[in-house]
């Protein structure tokens, strides 16, 4: 299994200047696809997620073209080849 | 005026201002004189900074600053060599337990610890909630008391939300300390956090029914005196207060103030009986009364109030300064600082006698901290 997981260039401090991830271990769902990242790189997934494992109110992820927020969250199914996509919400002051 | 960006070491006997604003930090610098200031900055440019404390017990230089994300989340900076380098653990360290329920928003107050206890830190955030460091801020845990207190039910966030913005220590004391919270009001601990009982008779909450509970007070800031720590001074959302048994009681200050509404308040870094306020006219129109921009001072620990003007503008001002937004330095004669909500940051360098301005169109500020250099 392979997905590729797209990181916004704010967070690549937290990757080691990598773009795009690809996780290979087995995963069902973006909760799982996310928390397979955090087993190596936590403090991405700090900045994604809150401490209750909720994604934070002004990210935006989705799986190929559409947002996670319209689907089934978290929980949204991914499967293999699939591209997730994590981009910082229009919103700001 | 400012210059930009020189950000060489500084001396022993330097003063720093640190500045938190809604898009980064700031820390403007000057020598012992404060007649000329240099800006650097912004530190994380686009992140509002709601918190700063720079803690120089036990031979540190660390400036620590809460910055918050709207993206990604808040965490505490750290810097050990002025603002040239920031570090800080990846992981955001302060971090609501899972069984909490809770994420943290925002971190609202950093506050070192006692002298005698040098690697111990604290901090205020929101949701409400007292986090403590014990070694010297690079990792934190919840005060758990507070954390699962019978009354967070019943707290109400104010405007802000519901942050823990206020901590004062008693220098006497290690097992004393108090907070506050909008909207909650002032608690108080005599067991080093292990329970904490609301202490605000006599100050009123003129949004409730019943104006004098036990507990809901908004309270904005209080502060006390390192020699006098059993005396405390308070800014509520309406009313100035004064406590001299450690907020058992409460005693109205408003003696000869334009408007009894305001945020922030500053204690005097030797006198006791010298605290400094900035009146704003309403509520509902959070601006300085009169459109003049008047800090006022107490001299007599509330008995009166006198404006302090000279050199700020007295017409058509309609600024505001937030809780943080007032700091004094330890220089003798002390120098007093604030910052705007429409970004302009004032300086005294002879107690509030006289004002200049060190910079005028930052972003809106959100909290001020002066520092002598060396001076623990």
């Amino acid at each position: 299994m392979s997905i590729s997981v797209i990181v916004p260039g704010a967070l690549t401090r937290y990757t080691r200047g990598i773009g795009t991830l690809v996780v290979d271990a087995p995963c069902a769902t973006v909760a799982e696809a996310l928390a397979a990242i955090a087993t190596r790189l936590p403090a991405l997934t700090d900045r994604v997620l809150t401490e209750q494992g909720e994604l934070r109110r002004h990210v935006n992820v989705f799986v190929g073209d559409e947002s996670i927020r319209f689907m089934d969250g978290l929980a949204t199914t991914v499967s293999d080849g699939a591209t997730i996509t994590i981009v910082p919400a229009v919103s700001g002051g | 005026m400012p210059t930009t960006a020189a950000n060489s070491r500084p001396a022993a006997g330097d003063v720093l201002v640190l500045v938190g604003t809604t898009k980064g930090a700031f820390i403007a610098s000057s020598d012992a004189s404060r007649r000329t200031w240099k800006l650097d900055g912004p530190h994380f440019p686009g992140e509002s900074v709601y918190s700063v404390a720079l803690d120089q017990r036990a031979g540190r230089t660390r400036t620590l600053v809460g910055a918050h994300s709207n993206h990604w989340g808040s965490t505490i900076r750290l810097s050990d060599d002025f603002g040239r380098s920031w570090t800080g653990p990846e992981r955001q360290a302060v971090r609501f337990p899972e069984s909490s329920g809770m994420s943290l928003t925002q971190v609202w107050q950093i506050t070192p610890g006692r002298p005698d206890e040098p690697d111990v830190v604290y901090c205020g955030v929101e949701p409400a909630a007292l986090f403590q460091s014990r070694d010297a801020g690079e990792s934190w845990a919840p005060v758990d008391a507070l954390l699962t207190h019978e009354h967070r039910a019943r707290w109400m966030p104010g405007g802000g939300g519901l942050c823990l913005h206020t901590i004062i220590l008693d220098s006497n004391n290690r097992d004393r300390m108090g907070i506050a919270i909008s909207t909650a009001g002032f608690y108080r601990t005599d067991d080093g956090g292990r329970t904490w009982r609301p202490r605000n008779a006599g100050v009123r909450a003129v949004y409730l029914p019943n104006q004098y509970p036990e507990f809901g007070q908004c309270v904005h800031k209080v502060v006390n005196h390192p020699s006098r720590p059993e005396r405390l001074f308070l800014q509520n959302h309406w009313g100035l207060y004064r406590s001299d048994d450690w907020g058992e009681s409460w005693q109205d200050i408003a003696n000869g103030v334009p408007s009894d509404f305001g945020f922030a308040m500053q204690m005097h870094p030797h006198d006791p009986d010298t605290v400094y306020i900035v009146p704003i006219k309403s509520d509902e129109f959070r601006v300085v009364p009169e459109q003049k921009l008047r800090v006022y001072r107490t001299r007599d620990a509330g008995q009166s109030w006198e404006p302090l003007t000279h050199g700020l503008p007295q017409q058509q001002s309609f600024e505001s300064v937030l809780r943080d937004g007032l700091t004094a330095d330890s220089h003798d004669p002390a120098g007093i600082y604030f910052g705007t909500r429409s970004g302009k940051l004032f300086a005294s360098a002879d107690a509030g006698a006289n004002w200049t301005t060190i910079a005028d169109a930052l972003p809106p500020v959100c909290c001020v901290k002066a520092v002598v250099v060396g001076a623990a």
